[in-house]
């Protein structure tokens, strides 16, 4: 693989769960930026499973910051890099709560400011470091420690915030999603965005195995799953344009719910079929606003009759 | 000037880790089967699966938390999964 720079700068020894989505992502990053790279991490669960002191399995330069501030820290980073002419690349890796909610206002400061950084958002759809909360990236009628599914609740109410436009809203000239389940996209996305001048976003689907409850083995077979039900959509977008979108032959949601524990509710101890209805025109809408369907042929038979 | 505050610790020092005693079960590689795709290297959430210079795709077991996503996406199905012995 052309991309492939053929060391292993996110290294053995890290303390993720077996078939951890997020670890995927932070190898494939690395390999995609290479060594010349300096690495923040809000806090999360990336930070505590690749770093409890004195261990790291980082092995370009990292830097923790707060939950809130790792768009502010690069920010700084980059800042000074630039005034002593130093051509490292700042990119941040933060969770999903650290990115659509807790880090919200000083992302917005960095990109607004036009720094040369790359952010790198591992959604993995819940504040799964402490015990599964919801966070602003949480899917409609996911089952979470705070939004529990029950007797007077299906689960979160609110939809996924759109993280990737609100970015794009701040003149960001490189945008996109990708997932861990297509390892080559993400890592080609990683390289475009850290060679374009400016903020660049991408956010990558990371399948959770233990705050979504599936098997570890998995982890890439339901982020594919995500993507061919049209729950998450890998597309770019350059200066405010979708660009390219992946698409795909569409199937039906419950086929990407029922494999995870976090849904089981919609299907036990009866099917709710209004509630998954709602999922299904989560991802219609989603089909006809990036045009992700492939309309294959009518069959033959069909087009005689 | 030196700034010597926060912590720090020296880089890939996670490897005193052996996260391998985590492990219950063992992927078994069959060389004679594997088309050298380079998926299961590609996609070890740990970066434990190396290349020899045979072309082998070999574990370190050492590391390896025994998770399957390998034998799952392995496209010519020649890791399986089998019960570690301790």
């Amino acid at each position: 693989m052309a991309i492939d720079k053929g060391c292993e700068l996110f290294d053995c020894g890290h303390r993720a769960c077996g078939g951890c989505g997020a670890s995927l992502a932070a190898r494939l990053l690395l390999k995609a930026a290479g060594p010349e790279t300096i690495v923040v991490s809000s806090t999360g669960c990336m930070e505590v499973f690749s770093t409890p002191y004195p261990e790291t399995a980082w092995k370009v330069p990292w830097i923790h910051s707060l939950f809130e501030n790792a768009a502010a820290v690069a920010s700084g980073i980059e800042a000074a890099l630039k005034i002593q002419g130093r051509k490292e690349k700042v990119v941040v890796i933060a969770g999903d709560g650290a990115t659509f909610d807790i880090g919200m206002l000083c992302i917005s400061g960095a990109f607004e400011r036009g720094h040369d950084i790359t952010y790198i958002c591992y959604d993995n759809e819940a504040y799964m470091n402490t015990g599964i909360q919801r966070s602003g990236a949480t899917p409609y009628d996911a089952s979470t420690t705070t939004s529990p599914a029950g007797k007077v609740s299906t689960g979160n109410r609110r939809p996924k915030k759109d993280m990737p436009r609100i970015l794009a809203a701040h003149g960001a000239p490189y945008v996109a999603t990708a997932s861990v389940a297509y390892p080559a996209d993400f890592m080609q996305k990683v390289e475009k965005a850290i060679n374009t001048p400016g903020p660049s976003y991408v956010q990558v689907h990371a399948p959770c195995c233990t705050g979504w409850g599936f098997d570890g083995s998995k982890t890439i077979a339901i982020g594919k799953l995500a993507i061919e039900t049209g729950l998450w959509v890998n597309y770019e977008m350059v200066d405010g344009e979708v660009t390219k979108v992946k698409r795909v032959v569409r199937k039906p949601v419950e086929e990407y719910l029922q494999e995870q524990k976090r849904f089981r509710h919609l299907f036990k101890p009866v099917t709710l079929t209004a509630e998954i209805a709602k999922i299904q025109a989560i991802a219609d809408a989603n089909a006809a606003r990036y045009g992700i369907d492939i309309k294959l042929p009518p069959r033959s038979g069909a087009e005689a009759a | 000037m030196a700034l010597n505050v926060g912590c720090t610790a020296p880089p890939g020092r996670a490897r005193e880790n052996r996260t391998g005693s985590w492990r219950v079960f063992l992927p078994r590689f069959d060389h004679e089967a594997c088309s050298k795709c380079g998926m299961c290297q590609l996609i070890c959430p740990e970066g434990c699966i190396s290349e020899t210079a045979d072309r082998e795709f070999v574990p370190d077991y050492d590391y390896c938390k025994g998770c399957g996503l390998c034998a799952e996406e392995c496209p010519k199905h020649a890791i399986t999964m089998v019960q570690e012995e301790k």
